[in-house]
């Protein structure tokens, strides 16, 4: 446990979630969730609205009785436990911030509920506006200051609990994209500084992919996959969980697989793939209907190769650092991330190359990967 | 080429500006108005041009004419020396048990629909929509109903009678209606915020006292403007439960206007009617501001 080194709170405590089932009146949100985060992680959930991932979070800050199950906070069990006793904080996407208090009492608000010495609550105080750069602000009113200002302070309440688990729930939905994008990297700075643990709800996957040190996908209630980014940007779980992450979306071609000699052929209408690098969960089923999948940057469009793998250019959307290249395949839309300034122009037919080492193999029935 | 270009919103601007104020259809939404509100103010034109008038003046029946002698005797009389029965002690009386009866009346009445309507909004204990759906009955049912249950539990405590008893009987019927009006405009308070002060461990008089009516301001203004304006202008419960040496001003008024020793003395009946009448009418005219921004502020968010 101890071996974070730049632990700035006193406790980083871990947080375990076991057979969580919660009903909100007739309707069951979440069943039999399991999740666990350990002590100094930045756990984002993902999901799309109406998955239960602020469900999830308000059930762990004790805003919502549990039906079920059980939540653990640092070891201790705190599923029925008072909000102010779970030694939580937790940032809301609407702020929160008490109108009629200034900034300073806003952020001192807990710690005179709780008692705390006069001097040490000007301490705390001090050293989250000192991380915010909340200094010049503390004797405003919340009405006069700015989105990403008010998610500052809010943020600094969080600060100055000290708590063990910061919670977010979607805390930056409400400012605009370029507030959004500075106050992502802060609150990943803060983290790193902090070393607490962190869990995050959110619907943004750049949000998720930056943040997280593990994500958790959500789906109606039940976490679809829990890993680090990469991992499930990689190797998606199932097509929800393909489809959610990444834009443009993962290109998604209907087929099956034979073998062939050694290896393993994917078969789709027009498109043959050798697949034998595959790392195949299980043996699959051959013969089966199935789903290839492959990012667009996995998707080479070659100018000049002599292959009948070609597709007509649809269409093209600039990017800046790089452009999507929409290819007509038989019907299909297949994206390309071209990063190279290939010269393509809308109409041409193009030959374009899948990299069998980076697909993703799904049952077409149920959506699990292969 | 700038001055061109900072020229033209200019033109259009005053071009928009420039309505003709006086068009036909103004005139007569205008001369309207003039003529409704002249209509309104034609009784108290009358009420106060009679309180200044010496009564041989009255006698002649100029109703509408302005005083000839100006006096303000009647005003004195009305205030301290007018008779009501066989007290000759003016309405002043009646005035005093009134602020006796409103002030309380008044803020107790607030903060008990403050405290309902911040428990049912934010605290949601169970069967709360049930209880309030019988305190909004109560709102409902005419007072008069209960006026002899009332005065059996009043008396049965003994209380009947008394300053604490109507005080009392002021409160609880003005629960359900500030009930009402609180929690509608706790209903507009996001409830993330109350979620905030739950996790800062604030407990139910903590965010209660702290949080909630540091923001109710306007509402509390709204509530205010309502109790002291029903109570003050309240007869029946006044004339009920006050008992004979509460009796709020709008009784004395009556008495006084009643008690009537060989000829009515018009002048001082009217002057003691506009001195009890000022009371709502001053907070009307001082915080209705306040009241508009508060019923619209409520009325928006919730």
């Amino acid at each position: 446990m101890a071996t974070v080194s730049n632990i700035a709170n006193a406790n980083v405590a871990n947080v375990a979630v076991r057979d969580l089932k919660i009903q909100l009146g007739a309707n069951t949100v979440i069943d039999a969730l399991d999740l666990d985060v350990r002590a100094g992680e930045f756990v984002v959930l993902l999901g799309p609205s109406g998955c239960g991932k602020s469900t999830l979070l308000h059930s762990i800050a004790g805003l919502i009785d549990v039906t079920e199950g059980s939540i653990e906070i640092g070891g201790e069990d705190m599923t029925w436990a008072d909000p102010k006793d779970r030694r939580i904080a937790l940032v809301f996407q609407s702020y929160a911030l008490y109108p009629t208090m200034s900034v300073e009492r806003n952020l001192s608000f807990a710690l005179r509920i709780n008692g705390t010495p006069k001097a040490e609550i000007a301490r705390r105080v001090a050293r989250a506006s000192d991380m915010l750069q909340l200094g010049p602000l503390l004797k405003r009113k919340p009405s006069q200051l700015s989105g990403g200002q008010r998610q500052r302070v809010a943020i600094g309440r969080a600060i100055v609990r000290e708590a063990d688990v910061f919670l977010f729930d979607e805390p930056l939905s409400n400012l605009d994209a370029k507030l959004r994008t500075e106050l992502r990297r802060e609150l990943k700075q803060l983290h790193q500084r902090l070393g607490a643990t962190m869990i995050y709800v959110t619907h943004d996957q750049v949000e998720a992919m930056t943040l997280a040190t593990r994500m958790a996908v959500m789906k109606s209630g039940v976490i679809q996959q829990f890993g680090t980014p990469a991992e499930v940007y990689a190797r998606p779980a199932n097509l929800f969980v393909a489809t959610f992450l990444g834009s443009p979306a993962m290109n998604l071609l209907n087929g099956a697989l034979h073998v062939q000699g050694a290896g393993v052929r994917f078969a789709g209408a027009k498109l043959d793939l050798d697949v034998s690098q595959y790392a195949f969960g299980a043996q699959p089923d051959y013969g089966k209907p199935c789903v290839l999948g492959v990012r667009p940057e996995d998707v080479r469009v070659r100018i000049g190769a002599d292959s009948n793998q070609r597709g007509q250019v649809s269409l093209i959307e600039p990017m800046g650092n790089h452009r999507v290249i929409w290819l007509d395949y038989h019907g299909t839309q297949i994206a390309s991330i071209d990063q190279e300034k290939t010269p393509v122009a809308v109409g041409d037919s193009v030959a374009f190359a899948i990299d069998g080492a980076h697909i993703s193999l799904f049952d077409e029935a149920g959506g699990a990967r292969l | 080429m700038s001055t061109t270009l900072e020229s033209s919103p200019r033109v259009s601007r005053r071009r928009h500006a420039r309505r003709k104020r006086f068009s036909p259809s103004r005139l007569g939404i205008y001369g309207f108005l003039v003529i409704a509100a002249l209509f309104f103010l034609l009784p108290l034109y009358v009420m106060l041009v009679t309180s200044v008038k010496p009564m041989d003046e009255i006698r002649l029946g100029n109703l509408l004419a302005l005083p000839a002698h100006f006096t303000l005797q009647p005003w004195s009389d009305a205030w301290q020396s007018a008779c009501t029965g066989l007290d000759c002690n003016g309405i002043r009386v009646g005035f005093w048990n009134s602020v006796r009866i409103v002030v309380p009346s008044t803020l107790f009445s607030i903060v008990i629909g403050a405290i309902n309507g911040y428990a049912l909004s934010f605290w949601r204990p169970r069967g709360a929509g049930v209880l309030f759906g019988v305190l909004l009955l109560g709102a409902f049912i005419p007072y008069q109903v209960m006026i002899y249950p009332m005065v059996r539990v009043l008396a049965s405590v003994h209380l009947f009678s008394s300053l604490p008893g109507i005080v009392i009987i002021h409160t609880i019927f003005g629960m359900p209606v500030m009930t009402l009006l609180f929690r509608n405009y706790y209903a507009g308070i996001p409830l993330e915020l109350f979620k905030a002060a739950r996790i800062d461990g604030g407990g139910f008089w903590r965010i209660f006292f702290q949080l909630m009516l540091p923001m109710s301001l306007p509402i509390v203004v709204v509530a205010m403007i309502l109790q002291v304006t029903n109570i003050w202008n309240d007869y029946l419960l006044g004339l009920v439960f006050a008992g004979t040496r509460n009796l709020p001003m709008t009784v004395q008024l009556n008495n006084i206007i009643n008690t009537t020793t060989g000829e009515k003395i018009y002048n001082v009946n009217m002057a003691a009617t506009i001195l009890t009448s000022v009371v709502p009418l001053a907070v009307y005219f001082i915080s209705g501001r306040w009241f508009v921004r508060g019923i619209a502020s409520g009325a928006v968010k919730g």
